[in-house]
């Protein structure tokens, strides 16, 4: 299976850019409330692709559904082409997942989250330490592996999920509103991270936000509403669709457009 | 500061991706142990109280009840013993009870938190995480248990020297059996999320109507009821497991019970927490 796997992914790397990320037709209800209604979407390695929607969206639901919290009974999702219903674990190997609510143990290190996230993945000590130091390095916390968790500030703490998250060199990064309670400064500083991983390590990253300032022309985006996905493709390319001077416009004009909105959802945020 | 980074190009595979081996495997398991172990070193406090449940027992509940509750020669017991020493084993799994059910509460705790969620992001399959889980809380509760022993010895509770190794491999499997008890409740029951319900629902319950403080013949002499009760609680059979390996013998009925216990209530936890089946959608959907 694993030559296979391997085969596969070679095949389709070399035919072109293996999607990082592929959502096809996913539908996902709770009880008779339907949450997602047949999403499709991509990331392509090496792009940025901001998840635009409203809280109440279905963001949260579609991490769930890819990070396998439970299991997506239509449609089908694949990382870097591995189905995850079909092979869990090749797709989990593939993921970093940074998640919504803060996930660090308070108690413990830096180092020492960072090394149990290391052995989940099956990673040697010495490997788990190596790729820790690595990763620290570029998230600027190096002198600071053995100090808790607790005593970081909220940016410090997103930079070392997003360290954790790296740490056995996934190729999807998912964030799910990875700069909800930060400060202006802290959130530049998270957004220009992780595009320099995309633009510089060629990641897929996936960014769920409400917050249209943090998605610039050139990034991809996908605006999901109401469990469905309005639009998908260049940032700069929905606005000039629509017609609208900037995303804030071109989001206001898709949304009234949908059926179902203004169920008093539009005006929150965090 | 990207040398590490810029060696790898964007089609590259994942540079982890020889197979999930044995080794990889044990690894994991050392980590979550690891964590445990880093986790209780903070609790200090904790371990301490859940060390002082069981002594209160010993020390006043069994002095009062000394006097009125004669034992007589059962097994595993070779000659009369004082009431401590009947109900040691029993707060031995008292213990575990506890430590069962607190740390499946903590998972469901640390699933709400978030921490069961990078638990659950491993590529190793669910049952082994969660089975993981379990051996690195049972770990900490056979430790707790081995303290009471030892305090407990300087209180006329002085099991054979081969009783305290034998006794072991009892603890693990009776702490797993509790564990996952804890882990099924936890997933299937919304209402046990709070501790206060777990105490009147199941502790209670499980400790009082079980062979911990008194022998079933005792019980059947007072109430027929309670005695069939008794008999099907699977926790009279941990603390007959616990109470017959102190003293170098096997209680197999006990062993057959314990074991099929572990295994179902084990069966049932990973079905909860498979994502195709439904109780964690279910719970999706309060989000």
């Amino acid at each position: 299976m694993q030559d296979h796997v391997t085969a596969a992914e070679h095949a389709s790397s070399s035919a072109g850019a293996v999607v990082a990320l592929n959502v096809d037709n996913l539908s996902h209800a709770f009880g008779g409330r339907r949450v997602l209604d047949a999403v499709s979407l991509s990331v392509r390695q090496g792009r940025f692709c901001a998840l635009l929607g409203l809280n109440g969206a279905g963001k949260t639901t579609l991490f769930s559904l890819i990070t396998r919290l439970y299991h997506n009974t239509s449609g089908r999702i694949a990382v870097l082409g591995h189905d995850v219903r079909r092979e869990p674990a090749e797709a989990l190997r593939r993921l970093g997942v940074v998640f919504q609510s803060r996930t660090l143990d308070l108690e413990l290190s830096i180092s020492q989250n960072l090394a149990y996230h290391a052995a989940l993945h099956g990673m040697s000590a010495r490997d788990g330490r190596e790729r820790a130091a690595a990763e620290l390095e570029r998230a600027g916390l190096v002198g600071r592996a053995d100090e808790k968790v607790r005593t970081l500030s909220g940016g410090q703490m997103r930079r070392v999920e997003i360290a954790r998250a790296l740490l056995h060199r996934p190729r999807l990064l998912l964030l799910d509103e990875p700069t909800v309670g930060l400060d202006i400064a802290a959130r530049a500083d998270i957004l220009a991270r992780v595009r320099a991983l995309s633009r510089d390590e060629g990641l897929g990253v996936l960014w769920a936000t409400h917050l249209i300032d943090e998605i610039e022309a050139g990034d991809d985006v996908v605006i999901l509403h109401e469990g469905r996905v309005l639009q998908h493709g260049v940032a700069r390319d929905v606005i000039a669709g629509t017609g609208s001077a900037g995303l804030g416009a071109a989001f206001s004009k898709l949304t009234a457009g949908a059926p179902g909105t203004g169920e008093g959802d539009a005006g929150s945020s965090d | 500061m990207r040398a590490a980074a810029i060696d790898r190009p964007a089609s590259a595979p994942a540079p982890f991706s020889e197979p999930l081996g044995a080794a990889a495997h044990l690894r994991c398991l050392g980590g979550i142990m690891w964590r445990e172990a880093l986790r209780f070193l903070h609790q200090r406090g904790r371990f301490v109280s859940a060390l002082v449940r069981p002594l209160v027992w010993l020390f006043i509940f069994a002095a009062g009840f000394r006097s009125v509750l004669g034992v007589s020669i059962i097994p595993p017991y070779e000659t009369y013993v004082l009431y401590e020493v009947y109900i040691a084993p029993g707060l031995m799994a008292m213990i575990q009870l506890f430590a069962g059910m607190q740390s499946s509460l903590a998972m469901v705790y640390d699933r709400e938190m978030g921490n069961m969620r990078i638990l659950l992001m491993s590529p190793f399959p669910r049952w082994y995480l969660l089975t993981s889980k379990l051996l690195a809380g049972v770990a900490v509760s056979v430790l707790q248990v081995y303290v009471f022993l030892l305090i407990a010895w300087f209180w006329e509770v002085e099991p054979p020297l081969l009783g305290y190794i034998a006794v072991l491999p009892a603890l693990i499997l009776s702490g797993l059996m509790l564990g996952a008890l804890g882990l099924m409740l936890s997933s299937v029951i919304r209402q046990l999320e709070n501790f206060a319900g777990v105490m009147n629902f199941v502790i209670f319950p499980m400790f009082f109507a079980s062979s911990a403080l008194y022998p079933l013949w005792r019980v059947q002499e007072s109430s027929p009821i309670l005695y069939d009760i008794c008999r099907i609680n699977p926790f009279t059979y941990a603390v007959e497991l616990i109470r017959f390996a102190l003293y170098g013998q096997l209680n197999v009925p006990a062993l057959a019970v314990v074991t099929g216990c572990t295994a179902l209530f084990l069966g049932v936890s990973v079905l909860a927490y498979d994502p195709g089946r439904g109780l964690m959608a279910m719970r999706g959907g309060r989000e």
